[in-house]
């Protein structure tokens, strides 16, 4: 494996700075990108760059082995790196389509009112089949029941009649960057508020919503 | 009597077992849209003669409207809950389903799962390279390159990587890399010998 693939990414001001992963480091981002989104409850930011990147490193690899010495036991093991690469990175898609097929109104209208420049949660593609499986659900509940119940009774709303993620479920995490003054509970009449810090290299069980921001600024990993 | 029968749709569904899909209940539905129409129709004519004076109708008009919104929310529970059941089938069987799960699918949900297939196939080709990511592949981690596998129905020939092809007759066995494989062992084809 020569070059690693060139991960770009938005710095603060809007400019985009280059920062070149070696392959290790990629599969070691696409195992955590993996791990929280199969724990957190709702579907997390989309990380396109790194699917690209990864993408472009199995082409990469696959070429290499159909120009090596058939035979040669080196083979073996890096078409086994390649399969176990490969189900990484399905998992990590499939993860995804489940939420956003299980969330969609919530979703969708999370996007609709997403501030221009604030990242998204749904990649372009993510975002077209999540609109198509939307309005394939409401023509066919339309067609099939709702036209034909009396006028008062039509329209649905699916924001509510579809389940919102539990964000009060608890995850287990580790800590890789210091944070202090977390808000576990706030302060009411019965209890003072109950605050922690968290320690480096720490592993806590805690509700999911408490911690929610510091996964997604890579503050916490959800084991 | 009220909203009985929209309640048995969803018994109904609920009583077939890890998410087995039984045939659609047409009857059971147009019974339902029936018995809501007539609902409120009976309504119109008690809204009416409310207005006129009678406001002992309005409880009856309030029980008939929950009723109402009892039922729709019984139809749509039904129809949702199969909808995530043919769902399911397309990352089971694949592409194309068995005759018999076909036949149990309404003309309308043949078309919802046309364009689920539809959806689900452009996002794949997508993900990039020239083919994209058959996200239904790679279902379980890899535990090893190579499996062996029992042919369980003649499939004819069968062409592996590096250009050797092989019969699949009925009771043979081979020793095949895994990644090429797990498509027909979903379908019934082959059999993951596990000695």
């Amino acid at each position: 494996m020569a070059e690693g693939p060139e991960l770009r990414e938005r710095d603060s001001d809007g400019s985009s700075e280059e920062l070149v992963l070696t392959p290790a480091q990629l599969i070691r981002s696409l195992e955590q990108a993996w791990l929280n989104e199969k724990f957190a409850p709702e579907l997390l930011e989309s990380k396109s760059e790194i699917v690209e990147c990864v993408m472009e490193q199995l082409d990469h690899m696959e070429s290499n082995l159909k120009r090596a010495k058939h035979g040669d036991l080196k083979v073996s093991i890096h078409r086994m790196e390649i399969e176990r690469i490969r189900y990484v990175l399905s998992s990590y898609l499939r993860c995804r389509l489940v939420k956003i097929e299980k969330f969609f109104p919530h979703i969708l209208e999370k996007e609709k009112s997403r501030v221009e420049g604030e990242p998204s949660i749904l990649s372009p593609e993510e975002f077209a089949f999540a609109k198509e499986y939307m309005a394939n659900t409401e023509t066919y509940l339309k067609n099939v029941a709702l036209k034909h119940m009396p006028p008062n009774l039509q329209k649905v709303d699916l924001l509510r009649l579809v389940p919102k993620p539990n964000l009060d479920s608890f995850v287990f995490l580790r800590v890789q960057e210091r944070q202090e003054n977390i808000l576990v509970e706030p302060e009411t009449d019965e209890q003072r508020e109950y605050v922690i810090d968290l320690e480096e290299g720490s592993q806590h069980l805690i509700r999911y919503k408490t911690i929610a921001p510091l996964v997604a600024s890579g503050a916490v990993q959800l084991i | 009597m009220f909203a009985e029968r929209a309640a048995e749709l969803v018994r109904g569904l609920h009583r077939a077992a890890d998410g087995h899909l039984p045939a659609f209940h047409d009857d059971g539905l147009r019974q339902v849209l029936e018995e809501m129409k007539a609902l409120y129709e009976q309504n119109q004519a008690d809204v009416n003669e409310a207005k006129s004076g009678r406001s002992d109708l309005i409880r009856t008009i309030k029980f008939r409207h929950c009723s109402l919104l009892r039922n729709r929310r019984c139809v749509v529970a039904y129809l949702y809950d199969r909808l995530l059941r043919i769902r399911a089938l397309r990352w089971e069987y694949g592409s194309v389903l068995p005759n018999d799960l076909r036949f149990h699918m309404s003309a309308e949900e043949t078309e919802w799962f046309n364009q689920y297939k539809k959806s689900l196939a452009t996002y794949m080709r997508s993900l990039g390279g020239e083919e994209g990511l058959d996200l239904t592949q790679d279902m379980k981690p890899p535990k090893s390159l190579y499996i062996e596998v029992r042919c369980l129905k003649d499939h004819g020939e069968f062409e592996i990587d590096d250009g050797t092809t092989i019969l699949l007759k009925k009771n043979s066995q081979h020793f095949l890399p895994r990644w090429k494989c797990e498509q027909l062992i979903r379908q019934g084809v082959l059999e993951h010998v596990l000695s």
